[in-house]
């Protein structure tokens, strides 16, 4: 039964969805305050729905109705309740809906948060969210309907991919679509104001919030991402530079530099066109990305389901969207004025090669991603776009914005005094210099040029980030009273740049430092790496819930002193029969030491993965700083509701 | 479902064999082999190096190049074994030659026209020196000085 | 006019993407198209006292089938080889991959044997020469002895009518 309510439910949404795109446009186009007010309810009703539909399919998995084909194809009797709640956006017809559910919830918070913008201007925004809503829903109910039943009913489900069978795995997806889906929200503001003509610094203050929220899920569901391929995939590896991966990423590049020039339109008016231009491409990526990800035109490390019939109804629905964004930008963007006036030297510019920086990097990125597809296309051959070119073009157009990013908060808005900041900044090179290399010598060899470049990098930002927080605090009479004054957004922007530092640390450590092994051992073997020595006490099969899973037991020692018990499993899962390998990990600030079990040779001996991972926490942790410093600025007074103008109608 | 029927007998052939054991006498072959099946594609996996991939297939190639490595064979002529048979297609690294030289240039050009268009643009914003006063202002001015004075 | 790049560069990636969805990303082209096979000896698996070589099949175009009794797609190409062997159109031989000799027997003598003969290939040496990543793999050879196509995956009626048998017919006239 609960299929049918959810099925009637995600139709009645798409009715709501219709309502709520069409009318409100029209509405502002020809000013009928009536049919611009039709957008709140709409967006609230397909909520109501959405929700319904969705708790619906979450019912179905709690209940084991193997009726439902998306149940039957994804669940199992098995299954933990925890991960047949979590499955129904374990595959593809239920992370759409969950997409499209993100989407409704980014509707509701538009209508409670921005009911003080001008009618015109909340129609139009609500108006392009329910446009962008009908596209998804009816790809849901067209292509991937989850409420499918399945005749006759199977006795038991096919079970979720056991790769999804993790914690992690089960909130990153949440988490990316808050990004993803979030980002839609900056891009409708930005519609509404090439819509309307009220691309001013109004409109930029309503934008940076949702921005910022956006970015702060993206930053996360990222973070997770990566830590969840860490340990599950059974290689070590953080990041691979997979088409699923840069899908997240570009927007995220993209996002990042749209906050960056946010701040410029919202303070100086200045780059008004470009920063709209932005924000277009930003949810244009999230759109991109869902492509990618579900039509199957490129493989993946990530397997998920993928068919050319959906691929063809996202690449229409991609092509209307963004065409006739960009048409529209082609169209209004002429006649957008910058009234601002700013010397070479200044904030602005700063914040102007920051974006090109980062916006180039997305672009290289994209370029890398698709173009195994145009030559394929072109019938010019078959290649790969892996790592190696990922790796290498990305670090020089990053090593850059670093250093900006270290110095360019000291540089005055309009125009900036070179000499005044030469001042500042004198001893900051030669300092982080200095203590790059001290570091570097004490801890690894000097000759190491890559860790000396990127701790003296991170030394380079630390110092210049703490050193322009201090030449505001200076302003003021006293310490605290300077530490008072400052607000939160400016203390967000600190500890994000310190995050980068953090992460910068982690990634050239670990990238240069660790150790890799493949062994033979055998039940009382002893491999050691560095000073730890990995001591092989046996193996025990183990029962897990839907699978059987070999145990090894692994001593770990340092000196004779015990370190930990590492206890990584070699699992079989009953229903889909495939292995996964299941990592053991003993977490530590400094490093990381980590075991799998590889295969079972002769006699009770194993093949083992041994790895020792210096500093690789450090990689999420500045991850996490980034987005803890995005939550700070989020709590700005500036943003509080009654603090903003409303925007002017033009 | 063709796919899907062929990754079922690549996967599942796979489980049955060894991740096997390397061992080379000579540190710098050790590190170039590390280096080289980080950078070979795995043909029948979605996506992963030779290096990450347990896959049967894998394992073979890794065998292959590691005899190559052993043997005092270059990296080039291990590429050129991997690429006379399966083509270009295992390379993570693209090679340069003439399809692949927008791939290369490409970020470096997106670049460039950012930095050029950005250039324009800021100078565009520089702020406009004051225009000279008209003779008429300037009068004015004076006869203001003059009653404020 | 430069507010108009945006859309130009995305009109052009969406025709790109568009292409993109009809080709098969998995399917790889062998860069041995035109080339020698390569040279190898294997024992058959019918009779390992006896070997084959390309020697056994100079002068005639062939298919050359690899195929394992491990391989649950080979099993769905089967009744489609088997039926092409009795129109003997044209011979095929087989390269059995990485497979158990009696395993491979067992299989033959369970569903039927089109080839001529098989090649076994235990350690799968030969089909790193030949470029197979996917078993089953079909290759045609011509009387030169150079691979003039692939088919990667089970053989279909349509892929032998459409692509394949044509293709032997044609090479068939050349010297």
């Amino acid at each position: 039964m609960s299929a049918e309510i959810g099925q009637w439910c995600l139709i009645l949404a798409v009715l709501f969805a219709i309502a709520q795109g069409v009318f409100p446009l029209l509405g502002a186009a020809r000013g009928i305050p009536l049919w611009m007010s039709v957008g709140r309810a709409a967006g609230r009703a397909q909520f109501l729905f959405l929700a319904i539909a969705f708790g619906c399919l979450i019912d179905g998995f709690i209940a084991n109705d193997f009726s439902i084909l998306y149940v039957a194809s994804h669940s199992n009797s098995e299954l933990p309740l925890y991960y047949r709640v979590a499955a129904t956006w374990g595959a593809h017809e239920g992370s759409m809906l969950l997409w499209a559910l993100i989407l409704s919830v980014w509707t509701v918070a538009v209508t409670l948060f921005c009911r003080s913008l001008t009618l015109p201007f909340q129609a139009r925004v609500l108006g392009v969210m329910g446009l962008i809503s009908t596209g998804i829903l009816l790809f849901i109910l067209l292509t991937s309907n989850p409420f499918d039943r399945l005749v006759p009913m199977p006795p038991d489900g096919n079970d979720l991919n056991p790769l999804l069978q993790d914690f992690g795995m089960t909130i990153h997806p949440p988490m990316l679509y808050m990004g993803y889906v979030g980002l839609s929200v900056a891009f409708s503001f930005a519609i509404a104001a090439l819509l309307g003509g009220t691309l001013d610094s109004a409109w930029a203050r309503w934008s940076r919030p949702w921005t910022l929220v956006a970015w702060i899920f993206l930053t996360f569901g990222i973070v997770l991402g990566s830590w969840w391929a860490y340990y599950e995939l059974g290689w070590g590896g953080w990041w691979f530079w997979d088409p699923v991966e840069n899908a997240s990423f570009m927007p995220w590049l993209v996002a990042t530099a749209l906050l960056h020039s946010l701040a410029a339109t919202e303070k100086r008016g200045a780059f008004k066109a470009w920063t709209v231009l932005l924000a277009i491409f930003a949810f244009s990526l999230s759109l991109l990305g869902t492509f990618l990800v579900r039509s199957g035109v490129l493989t993946s490390v990530h397997a998920f389901a993928s068919d050319p019939a959906r691929g063809l109804f996202i690449l229409v629905f991609l092509a209307l969207v963004v065409g006739s964004s960009l048409l529209l930008y082609a169209l209004r963007a002429p006649s957008i004025r910058d009234s601002a006036h700013y010397a070479l030297i200044s904030r602005e510019n700063l914040l102007l090669m920051n974006n090109i920086l980062l916006v180039t990097a997305a672009a290289s990125i994209l370029l890398g991603t698709l173009y195994p597809l145009v030559l394929d296309a072109l019938q010019w051959g078959k290649i790969s776009v892996g790592p190696p070119y990922f790796s290498n073009v990305f670090a020089p157009l990053m090593a850059p914005v670093i250093l900006l990013a270290g110095i360019a908060p000291l540089f005055a808005w309009r125009e900036a005094s070179l000499a005044k900041v030469w001042g500042k900044i004198r001893w900051l090179a030669p300092a982080a210099l200095t203590l790059g290399i001290i570091t570097t010598a004490l801890f690894w060899e000097l000759k190491d040029i890559k860790v000396l470049a990127g701790l003296s990098m991170a030394f380079w930002l630390i110092g210049g980030t703490l050193l322009s927080l201090w030449s505001r605090v200076q302003l003021r009479s006293s310490v605290l009273e300077g530490l008072q004054s400052q607000s939160l957004s400016s203390y967000g922007m600190t500890i994000a740049h310190l995050g980068i530092a953090v992460f910068l640390v982690g990634l050239v450590l670990s990238d240069r430092h660790s150790v890799e092994k493949v062994v033979r051992l055998a039940p009382g073997d002893t491999a050691a790496i560095g000073r730890y020595d990995f001591i092989f006490k046996g193996i025990k099969t183990v029962d897990g819930p839907n699978f059987k899973a070999q145990e090894g037991l692994f001593e770990v020692r340092s000196e004779d002193q015990l370190i930990t018990e590492l206890k990584p499993q070699k699992r079989s899962y009953r229903v889909q029969r495939n292995t996964m390998t299941e990592a053991a990990i003993d977490p530590g600030v400094t490093r990381d030491l980590y075991v799998a079990l590889g295969e079972p040779l002769d006699a009770g001996a194993w093949s083992v993965r041994l790895y020792y991972k210096p500093f690789i926490r450090w990689i999420w942790f500045g991850g996490l700083f980034m987005m803890m410093g995005g939550l700070l600025a989020l709590l700005d007074r500036r943003y509080r509701r009654h603090k903003m103008d409303p925007l002017v109608t033009a | 479902m063709k796919t899907l029927i062929l990754l079922l007998t690549l996967t599942g052939s796979s489980a049955l064999f060894a991740t096997e054991i390397r061992s080379f006498a000579d540190p710098d072959k050790a590190a170039r082999y590390d280096r080289l099946i980080g950078e070979l594609r795995c043909l029948v996996c979605q996506n992963q190096s030779l290096a990450d991939s347990d896959a049967d297939l894998a394992q073979d190639l890794r065998n292959e190049v590691y005899e190559m490595i052993a043997a005092g064979q270059s990296d080039a002529e291990a590429i050129r074994f991997l690429t006379d048979r399966y083509g270009d297609f295992v390379l993570y690294r693209p090679p340069i030659k003439p399809t692949t030289f927008l791939l290369w240039g490409g970020p470096l050009l997106i670049l460039l026209f950012g930095g050029v268009m950005a250039w324009r643009y800021a100078r565009q914003r520089k702020p406009q020196p004051l225009s000279p006063l008209s003779e008429a202002d300037q009068d004015t001015l004076e006869r203001l000085k003059k009653t404020s004075g | 006019m430069r507010f108009l790049i945006p859309l130009g560069v995305f009109l052009v990636m969406v025709i790109f993407l568009a292409i993109g969805l009809s080709l098969d990303p998995r399917n790889l082209p062998s860069p041995l198209i035109g080339k020698p096979a390569p040279t190898f000896q294997l024992s058959k698996v019918e009779e390992p006292s006896q070997a084959l070589t390309p020697e056994s099949f100079r002068g005639r175009v062939i298919l050359l089938n690899v195929w394992a009794s491990w391989c649950v797609s080979c099993r769905q190409e089967h009744p489609v080889l088997l039926e092409l062997a009795q129109r003997q159109e044209v011979p095929i031989f087989g390269l059995n991959y990485k497979d158990q000799l009696t395993a491979a027997r067992d299989w033959l003598s369970k569903f039927g044997n089109p080839y001529e003969a098989s090649g076994f290939d235990q350690d799968g040496r030969v089909g790193i020469d030949l470029g197979v990543y996917g078993v089953p793999e079909t290759f045609v050879i011509d009387k030169k002895g150079l691979i003039r196509m692939k088919h990667t995956g089970p053989v279909t009626p349509q892929a032998l009518e459409k692509d394949i048998l044509p293709l032997v017919e044609r090479l068939k006239q050349e010297p």
